[in-house]
Parts: C-alpha cells; structure tokens; sequence
C-alpha cells in the first residue's frame, strides 16, 4: 500500500519533519515507515509525556497524536502546548470517531481529526495540508495553476483566455482545490471544507460534483489539470511539473 | 439457613414481632387500668355506704342507747349479703355483729383498715377478707362496719384472667398472622427470585408471577416484567444485530479474504497484484463505512450526541443536502428538488443533516420510477407519447421538504419509484434490513435505521408513507428536541 501511494502521489517538495505520538507500537512503526518512504521524517514518541517533552523542544512541522494514551491523553498534550504558546498544527487520530468526539478534539486545539481505522493516503493528504497551512504564506487572493487562474475577490475563474461560468459551490471546490495545488485532497477533505458536513455519504456524491467541475475546466483544453488519485482523492496542478 | 430461619428473618414477620409486643403492652396497659380503677371504685362505695351506715347506727345508739344498738345490729347483720358489724363492749367482749374472729388489734384502734376475719354464720374459713372502719361510741363501746372484699377480688380475678388470655391471645394470634403473611411474602419472593435467577441464568423468557390483590409485590412484579420485556426486546434486538454484522460483515470480508488469496496464487504481474490490492482497500473502506455507520447509530441510540444540540434552521439543511445531491440525482436520471421554509430547529444538526442526506441516498438509489405501461402503438401517436413524457418527468422528481406541523418539525423526502409495501415498512427500518427487491443495490443497509435513531434521539420518530407512487420518509422532531427527554430505543419503532 505504502509503495503503491508513493507512485501515485507526488514526492514532496520539501520533506516535513513529523512527531507521531502513539502508543501502539505496530501501527506506531507503521507510520514512520510509510512517512519515510514517502520521503518524510518522523519521530515517534510512544506515551503523552515523551510526546510533549518532545514537541515542545523540537521544530516540528506537524504533531500526529493518538487521542488514549498512557500518562497523558492527547488532548491534554495538544491543550498544554497550545497554552505554551506552540503552534504546530496538530492532527489527533482516535478510535472513538464520533462527530463529537470530533467537536472535542478540535476545541481542545487539535487542527484536525481523523478517526481510526483510516486509510494512510487520507493521513497523508491531511497532514501534508496541514504543514503547507503551518509553513506556507498567508491566504492568496489569487490562485493559479497552469493557465486556469482563480481570483477569489472578483470570483472570476480564467483559462487561458475563456472565462469560465462556475456555480457558487464549484467556485469553493475549485478553491480549495487550487489553494491546495499539487497536494492530494480527499474525498472526506472536500466534504468537510467545501460543503461542512462530517460523515460518510454512502454513494460518490462528490465524484459526481467533481466530474461537473472538470468538464467545465478542463473539457476541450489539451492539459487536464484536475487529476484523479486513486485509492485517494483528487489533485489540480499543471501536468509537466 | 434453615426454613425457620429464612422466615424469622423477613420483613414481615419482624414487623409483626414488633406489633406484637406493642398490642400485648396495649392490652396489659389497658386491663391495669381497668383493674386500678375498678379497685378505686370498689373502695370509694364501700367507704361511702360503711361512713353513712357509722353515721345512721351513731344517731341510732345516742338516741336509743345500747339496746337500740344492738337490736338494729342484730337486725341488720341477718339480711342476706349484708355488710360485716361487730360491738364491743369497752373490756373488748362481743355484744352484737356477725363477724366471729378477727386479726387481733384491729378493733384496738380507730378508723380504716383491710383485715382477715371470720363470719360467724360459716365456721372456720378464715380466708375472708374486709375493708372494716372501726370507731369508738360515747361509753367505750367499740363498733366495726366493714365490707367483705370477695367481690373486688373476683372482679380482680376476672380482670387478671381477661389479661392473661387477651395477651395469649394476642400473642398466638399475631404470631400466628406473623407466620402466614412471612410465609406468604416469603414464597412470593421466593417465586420471584426463582424467576430472576432463571433469567440471570440467560432464559429471558421468564416472567414474575403477579397475583391478582394489585398489592405492592404486585405492582412490584408487573414493574419488573415491563423491565423484563424491554430487556428482552433489547437483547433480541442486539442479538439480530449481532446476527446481522456477523452476516453482512463477514460477506465481504470473505470476499476480501478470497480476493486476496486469489491474487497470491494466481497473479502473475505487478499490475495484477496491484490491482488486487487496490480492489482490496475498496472492500475494507466499505466495511469501515459499515462500521462507522453502526457506531454512529449506537451512539444516537445511547443518547450520547445530546450535548452537541444546537439552534439552527431545518430549511438550511434541506437546502445544503439539495446542494450536495443535486447533481447525483441528475447523474441517475432523476431530479432532486426543494420545498422548505425557514423553520427553526433545536437538535444535533450533524446528525439531522446525515440522517436527510440517507433518505436522500436511498431516494436516488431506489426511488426510479416503475417503467410506465405504454399502451402498445403509443410511439405512432405523438400527443399521447408527449403526455406519457410530461407523467414521467413528474415522476423522476425527488422532493425535499421542511415546514413546520404544529410543534414539529418536518423533514420529508419523496419519490415516486416503487416504495416500499406497508407490510414492509417495520422491517425496512431496522438495522441492515435491505428489502429483497434492493438486494442487488450497494448499500449498507443503514440508512433508514440511522435516520430513525437520528429521529428517536431528538424524541420524534421516523415516518414511511406512500406517496401515490412513492415514497415519503419524513423525520418528524419536535422543535424544541434539545429538551425532549426521550428514551432512546434500540429497536427502532
């Protein structure tokens, strides 16, 4: 799986250093190595003490913190370094998974949530969002891949010369998207960012609305931009890279 | 602990030790006063008669001197049950009375005093007793007038009998009584807990005997066997449940385990392979929806998701789930429209907008509408082939609604496909129930049971009717849900 995810999506540009804090050891281990192979660092830090000690004092681009673990739970990790002043975006895995426990996490400082089991290619795309979130520049006004160009205070979407007509919400799926340029979003991520719903659709509801948005970007231009990833999600970005 | 034991031991039969005691106190209480007063009475009339009687023999021997006396004593000391005289004379020698003997020193000094004493007329009993006041007249002459006591010693006798049998009888009776009610209660009980060790052995079936007194262990018992019945509802539903994951679960999980197996023996390339692992992650992503769905509707049913209640506006959320499903239903041939009113609302809004989006799936996916019969030739007639098109284009239509009914809310989805028979109705709620006609369909299978344990959670229900042609699944919350105290149930009713 982890191979097949390292063919698939893109080798990051800038290799993000990672503390994974989780006290199951297999799937501990399993993460550090799929975050190496797809040329990330990671630390591992297997109980809530160790894992503050060593967020605090280490430069981390982002925290991937089990929600139970021994000596001090993952909120109280996350809850104590935000009061420190520390800003590293902070993902919490948890097997409770609830739109509540959801609702917890994020209040108590967490960036992000993602309950177990999950797939890796879903962590990743989260992560790697998160970092760019963290590292990257403040909100564009504009953005632009290829030659599509979306300007979100005019709400104007180009390519090449053709202005392109988008419904409200393909405007914000485009945006997203674009903001996220040459990062794998998934499914779940576009349900929760664009349309602000937390569950599981049991049908391809937002393939449909993809597929909508692509005809209208990308139908009779030579260079699709919106690329499908399978086992994983959707990405736009200029195809010679 | 031996039977005597197990019976000493209950409630009741203490209560009754404890009844016992204060009756039998109550009954002694009461006769002692009744045996003091009666006493006092007794004394009061005999001083009374025995002063006045002093008085009258006084004025007797003043105005007609020892002969007077004497004669009325004589007289008077021969009437039947008469009261007991005695004259002496100062020397101490009998002149006139009926009594015989006397306890010595009796007649030696004045005034009251209870005394053994002899009659004259019945020999030698000496058992008799006497409540006597002595007095001195002018001449040294003595006189005694008395009452024998026999009648307020039999009075007392009869006061003490009455004590002695009332308390035997008491204490025969209520421990009698204590016995049977212990008893009574006790075999009850032991009924009952017969009963609840039968179910605590796993035979939920049982039930605890109710009499038909409508007394407290009645109305105890007939608790109990409503608790019973929910219980037993629950864990018949759990254990369809359990059935139910166990089947839909391990169907796909056998699938995954032979596909995987396959592409181990079989698969010669790289691409193979990974084509087998691909189809694999596709399997388990589906069986962690599965899962994520029953937690979420475990988690509704437990009433856990009460904390997050927020206001927030039911046409809002018809209006999102139109948004996001529109084009699918567009995808699939239909057309997915909205009716809805700003309608305030109270409740989990997560859930109510996962529960609106499941009707809405289960809309798009089984809501085609049945092939219309064509009368044969149709095609050659182009008016009628217009009016067969206009009837089926207003049968694609899925509508969103939300309005407000009284106090509630209403969230409905209607299609026009086949809907679901009214026998079915029941069934299709429940847990991984998937109507034989959408077998074929993907599907978890719970949707419709989410959307009810959405409904239930907020304290409204979940809603099939026909829509002529159709189906109508409306979530019907009150509006004020957050306050609603509703049991959540497992079964989905």
């Amino acid at each position: 799986m982890v191979t097949a995810i390292q063919q698939t999506l893109s080798e990051p540009d800038t290799p993000m250093r990672l503390l994974i804090i989780e006290d199951d050891r297999e799937s501990a281990d399993y993460l550090v190595k799929a975050f190496r192979e797809v040329g990330h660092v990671a630390d591992l830090a297997s109980d809530g003490e160790e894992g503050l000690a060593l967020a605090d004092s280490g430069d981390y681009d982002v925290l991937v913190i089990d929600r139970m673990l021994p000596k001090r739970d993952g909120l109280s990790v996350i809850g104590t370094l935000r009061e420190k002043g520390n800003r590293t975006p902070a993902l919490i895995l948890s097997a409770l998974g609830q739109v509540d426990d959801r609702i917890k996490g994020l209040r108590a400082g967490g960036d992000d949530y993602l309950p177990k089991p999950y797939a890796f290619a879903e962590l990743l795309a989260r992560v790697e969002v998160l970092s760019r979130r963290h590292g990257g520049p403040a909100e564009e006004t504009s953005y632009k891949v290829g030659d599509l160009e979306l300007d979100r205070l005019s709400h104007r979407v180009v390519r090449g010369t053709e202005e392109l007509t988008l419904q409200p919400r393909e405007f914000r799926l485009l945006e997203y998207l674009m903001k996220h340029a040459g990062q794998v979003v998934t499914r779940t991520m576009l349900l929760e960012n664009v349309w602000d719903y937390h569950f599981d659709p049991q049908t391809n509801v937002i393939d449909v609305h993809i597929s909508r948005l692509r005809s209208k970007i990308d139908k009779g231009f030579e260079r699709p931009l919106l690329h499908t990833i399978r086992g994983a999600g959707y990405m736009i970005r200029d195809g010679i890279r | 602990m031996t039977a005597f034991g197990k019976l000493f031991r209950t409630t009741a039969f203490r209560l009754t030790l404890v009844y016992l005691f204060l009756f039998a106190l109550f009954a002694a209480s009461l006769l002692a006063y009744f045996a003091w007063n009666t006493h006092r009475l007794i004394t009061d009339q005999i001083t009374t008669t025995v002063d006045a009687e002093i008085g009258e023999i006084d004025d007797i021997y003043t105005r007609r001197g020892l002969r007077g006396l004497v004669f009325t004593i004589e007289n008077r000391a021969l009437r039947p049950g008469a009261n007991l005289y005695l004259v002496t004379t100062p020397a101490g020698q009998a002149v006139a009375g009926n009594i015989g003997a006397l306890a010595p020193g009796v007649m030696a000094k004045n005034g009251w005093s209870e005394t053994f004493y002899e009659r004259l007329d019945d020999g030698g009993q000496r058992d008799h007793r006497a409540l006597v006041r002595v007095s001195e007249l002018s001449g040294g002459f003595r006189l005694l007038i008395g009452r024998d006591l026999a009648e307020r010693r039999r009075l007392f006798g009869v006061v003490a009998n009455a004590a002695r049998w009332s308390v035997l009888i008491v204490i025969v009776l209520g421990l009698g009584g204590g016995v049977f009610v212990a008893r009574r209660v006790l075999r009850r009980i032991d009924a009952m807990t017969g009963t609840t060790r039968r179910i605590m052995a796993g035979d939920l079936t049982g039930r605890l005997p109710v009499g038909r007194s409508g007394d407290e262990l009645d109305r105890l018992a007939e608790n109990l066997n409503a608790m019973l019945e929910r219980i037993e509802a629950l864990m018949t539903g759990l254990k369809e449940v359990s059935d139910n994951i166990a089947h839909d679960l391990k169907t796909p999980l056998t699938r995954l385990r032979n596909r995987a197996e396959q592409a181990l023996a079989t698969a010669g390339s790289e691409a193979e392979y990974r084509a087998a692992l691909e189809r694999t992650i596709e399997e388990s992503d589906g069986l962690i929806r599965t899962f994520n769905a029953l937690l979420m509707i475990a988690r509704a049913e437990s009433g856990q998701a009460r904390d997050n209640m927020v206001d927030f506006d039911a046409a809002e959320i018809a209006n999102g789930i139109h948004e996001l499903y529109e084009p699918l239903a567009e995808d699939s041939g239909l057309t997915l429209q909205v009716k809805a009113v700003p309608t305030p609302l109270h409740g989990n809004r997560e859930l109510i907008s996962q529960a609106l989006a499941n009707l809405v799936e289960n809309a798009i996916k089984y809501g085609q509408p049945a092939p219309t019969l064509q009368p044969l030739g149709a095609d050659a007639v182009p008016g009628a082939a217009a009016v067969g098109d206009a009837a089926s284009e207003n049968d694609k239509v899925i509508l969103i609604e939300a309005r407000r009914d009284g106090d509630q809310v209403l969230l409905s989805v209607t299609d026009h496909g086949p809907g679901i028979p009214e026998a079915d109705r029941t069934h299709a709620v429940q847990r991984f129930a998937r109507l034989e006609a959408s077998r074929t369909q993907p599907g978890s299978g719970l949707g419709l049971s989410l959307a009810s344990a959405v409904a239930t959670l907020h304290g409204g229900d979940l809603r099939l009717t026909d829509a002529q042609p159709g189906l109508r699944a409306t979530l019907a919350i009150p509006a004020r849900a957050g306050d609603a105290r509703a049991v959540p149930t497992a079964n989905s009713e």
